[in-house]
C-alpha cells in the first residue's frame, strides 16, 4: 500500500515513492466522466492519502472541480453526467447502486468556491448538518456550535454575533463559516473547491494555516487555480490537463522537478 | 507601436459630444415612462374613487356594523335590509377551501417541477400548467356543474352538489396554475449554491427542499399565494354556478352557500341605477378591496420584515 506504482509513469522507470504506513483514503481507478457524450476526465487513477492535503492543480476547464465532485457524489446534481471506472472511500465502491449517497457525504464533506452560507443565523448554519441528523437539545447544539467555530478559528469574531445573519460576516469569515458548517457533521474528509478564490490574500493564509491544522484530524482535498497555493499548502499534487492526469506526486517533487513537460511548462507559466 | 496606436486615435473623426436630438429623444423616452408608471396608480385611484363615491352613501341608510355583521338581506323589500355576512363567511370558505386543496399541491408540484423533474420533463409540464390558466372560468364552471357536483354528491350523500365544496375546489384548479408557475419560479431562482451545500452536508432532497429551498424562496411562494387568493376571492362565474347561491350563514362547507363576487353579479342588472340597492353591491365591492387589499398589505409587511433580516 505505501508504494503507489501509477499507470501514467508508464514509460518511466522511477516510480513515485508515497510516504511509509500512511493508508490511502480515497482513490480513483481508471475513472471517466462524461456530461453527454463529451468526456470531461479521461480514466484517472489517483490515491489520497489519510490525514494529507491533495492538491488538484490545472488549468480553467481542466476538469478538477468535476474531479473532486466525484468523492461526494456531487457530479449527480448533473442529470445527464455520467460515470465510468470506480471511486473508492476505505475501499468501498461509492458508485455502487447500494450506496446510500446521504451517509456518504456525511462522511465527506464539502466547501465550495463561494462562501455559500444560508440564510439563516450564524448558530444555525453551523447547526444544519447536527439538526438534519437528529440533534434536537439546545446546550447540545451550542457545545457543537461552539467546538466548531473555535476548530475554524472564528468563535471569537462571531460569538457575540451568533443570533446575526450570516451575510452580516465578511467572505472570509463566511468561508470559515462554511467551514466549520462541514466540521458539525463530523467528517472524514473534507473536499475544497477552490475556497480561496474569492477572498483575499489575507483571508486565503487563514484559511490554509486552518488546513494545516485540521490535516491531523482529516483528510483534505483541495482544488486550486492557483499554483502558488497549491506549492505551499499541499503535501501532494495532481496535474489535471484536458481531463487527463498528467502527473501526480510528492508537491515538493512536482514543484521542483517536474517529470513531464506539460507540467513544467504549466508551472512555469509557459503552456500552451 | 506605441505611438502609431496614439496616430490611430487622433484620426478618428469622433462625433460632437452635445448633440441635441440624442438629448431631447432621451427625454422624451423618460417622459412616457413616467406616464406610463403613473397611469397605473392613477387608474387605481379612480376605481377607488368611484367604489367608494357609488357605495359609501348606504351607509346614511344602514348603519356599517350591521351591514358587515347581520345576514338578513332583502335589497327590494320595503323597507330593504341589507346585511351581508352570510356573503362574507361564504366567500371566505370557498377561499379558504381553494388555498387548503391549492397551497400544498401547488407548492408540492412547484418543487417537483424545479428540483427533481430532469429538465426535458419541466420544459414539457411547465408550459401546459401555465395553459390551464387559461381555461375561461365559465368553462370550467361548466365542467364543475355537469362532472363535480355530482359527483361531490354521491360521495358526501347531499341533497345537491352545488355547494361550497365543490366552488372551492375548482377555484383551487383555478389558482393552481398561478401558485405553481410562480412558486416554480421562485425555487429555480434559489441560488444553486444552497442547494449544493444542504445536500453536501448530508441532507436529503426533501430535507433539503423543506429546510432550505422553500425558505430562500418564501418571498415569491407567499405571492404567489397571494395572486392566487386573489384570483380565487375575485372569482365570479366559477362561484356563481356552482356555490348553491343560499343566503344565509352556511355551518359547514358541504352546505349551498353565496359569494359577495357571485352576489353583485346576479343584483347588478335589475338594480336602480343609483338607487338602495344598487349603493348596497357596490359597497359589497368596498369590502372586497378591502379584504384584497389588507390581505396583500400583511403579506408585503411580512416579507419586508424577512428581506431586511437577511440582506
Amino acid at each position: 500500500m505505501n508504494i503507489v506504482n501509477l499507470n501514467m509513469t508508464e514509460g518511466r522507470s522511477v516510480p513515485f515513492v508515497f510516504e511509509e504506513n500512511v493508508p490511502v483514503k480515497m482513490r480513483s481507478q481508471a475513472v471517466s466522466l462524461f456530461y453527454d457524450k463529451v468526456e470531461a476526465l479521461k480514466e484517472v487513477t489517483l490515491s489520497i492519502l489519510a490525514n494529507r492535503i491533495t492538491a488538484i492543480i490545472g488549468p480553467s476547464g481542466c476538469g478538477k472541480s468535476s474531479y473532486l465532485r466525484l468523492f461526494n457524489r456531487m457530479n449527480d446534481l448533473i442529470w445527464n453526467a455520467k460515470v465510468k471506472g470506480q471511486v473508492f472511500l476505505d475501499e468501498e465502491a461509492l458508485y455502487d447502486p447500494k450506496i446510500d449517497v446521504v451517509e456518504l457525504r456525511k462522511r465527506v464533506g464539502m466547501v465550495f468556491q463561494k462562501p455559500n452560507p444560508f440564510p439563516m443565523s450564524v448558530f444555525d448554519n453551523v447547526a444544519y448538518g447536527p439538526r438534519l441528523h437528529g440533534a434536537k437539545e439546545t446546550g447540545k447544539l451550542s457545545e457543537i456550535v461552539e467546538r466548531c467555530l473555535r476548530q475554524a478559528v472564528l468563535w471569537e469574531e462571531v460569538k457575540d454575533k451568533l443570533k446575526g445573519s450570516a451575510f452580516a460576516l465578511s467572505g472570509g469569515q463566511q468561508q470559515r463559516l462554511c467551514i466549520a458548517r462541514v466540521l458539525a457533521v463530523d467528517p472524514e474528509v473534507i473536499l475544497l473547491d477552490e475556497p480561496c478564490s474569492a477572498l483575499d490574500p489575507a483571508s486565503t493564509m487563514r484559511i490554509e494555516d486552518l488546513m494545516q491544522e485540521l490535516k491531523k484530524n482529516y483528510t483534505l482535498a483541495i482544488v486550486t487555480h492557483n499554483m502558488q497555493q497549491a506549492g505551499r499548502a499541499s503535501d501532494y499534487t495532481a496535474y489535471l490537463l484536458m481531463g487527463e492526469l498528467i502527473e501526480f506526486g510528492p508537491t515538493k517533487s512536482i514543484f521542483t522537478y517536474p517529470r513531464d513537460k506539460r507540467t513544467e511548462d504549466y508551472l512555469t507559466g509557459r503552456w500552451g | 507601436m506605441h505611438s502609431q496606436a496614439i496616430e490611430l486615435t487622433s484620426m478618428r473623426e469622433s462625433k460632437p459630444l452635445r448633440s441635441r436630438p440624442k438629448r431631447d429623444r432621451e427625454r422624451l423616452v423618460r417622459i412616457v415612462l413616467a406616464i406610463a408608471g403613473w397611469m397605473t396608480v392613477v387608474i387605481l385611484a379612480l376605481i377607488m374613487i368611484m367604489l367608494f363615491v357609488e357605495g359609501l352613501p348606504i351607509f346614511a341608510v344602514t348603519n356599517p356594523f350591521s351591514f358587515l355583521f347581520t345576514s338578513q338581506w332583502f335589497p327590494v323589500s320595503d323597507p330593504p335590509v341589507f346585511g351581508i355576512l352570510s356573503l362574507i363567511i361564504g366567500s371566505l370558505m370557498i377561499t379558504a377551501t381553494a388555498l387548503v386543496i391549492a397551497i400544498p399541491l401547488g407548492i408540492g408540484a412547484a418543487a417537483f417541477l424545479a428540483e427533481i423533474a430532469p429538465p426535458p420533463l419541466r420544459e414539457a409540464i411547465k408550459p401546459v400548467i401555465e395553459l390551464l390558466s387559461g381555461i375561461p372560468s365559465i368553462v370550467l364552471g361548466f365542467v364543475g356543474f355537469l362532472l363535480l357536483a355530482p359527483a361531490i354528491q354521491r360521495i358526501f350523500n347531499l341533497d345537491s352538489g352545488l355547494n361550497g365544496l365543490t366552488a372551492g375546489i375548482l377555484l383551487a384548479f383555478m389558482c393552481l396554475p398561478t401558485i405553481v408557475s410562480i412558486s416554480e419560479d421562485a425555487l429555480s431562482a434559489v441560488p444553486r449554491e444552497y442547494k449544493e451545500a444542504s445536500l453536501a452536508l448530508g441532507a436529503t432532497r426533501w430535507q433539503t427542499i423543506y429546510r432550505v429551498l422553500i425558505p430562500a424562496a418564501r418571498p415569491g411562494i407567499v405571492a404567489s399565494v397571494m395572486l392566487g387568493m386573489g384570483r380565487a376571492i375575485g372569482e365570479t362565474m366559477t362561484v356563481l354556478m356552482v356555490s348553491g347561491g343560499r343566503l344565509a350563514i352556511p355551518s359547514f362547507i358541504t352546505d349551498p352557500m353565496s359569494a359577495m363576487t357571485a352576489r353583485i353579479a346576479i343584483e347588478i342588472n335589475n338594480a336602480v341605477f343609483g338607487g338602495l340597492q344598487y349603493q348596497a353591491l357596490f359597497a359589497i365591492g368596498i369590502v372586497l378591496f378591502l379584504i384584497t387589499f389588507s390581505i396583500n398589505l400583511v403579506a408585503d409587511l411580512v416579507l419586508e420584515k424577512q428581506r431586511r433580516r437577511y440582506a
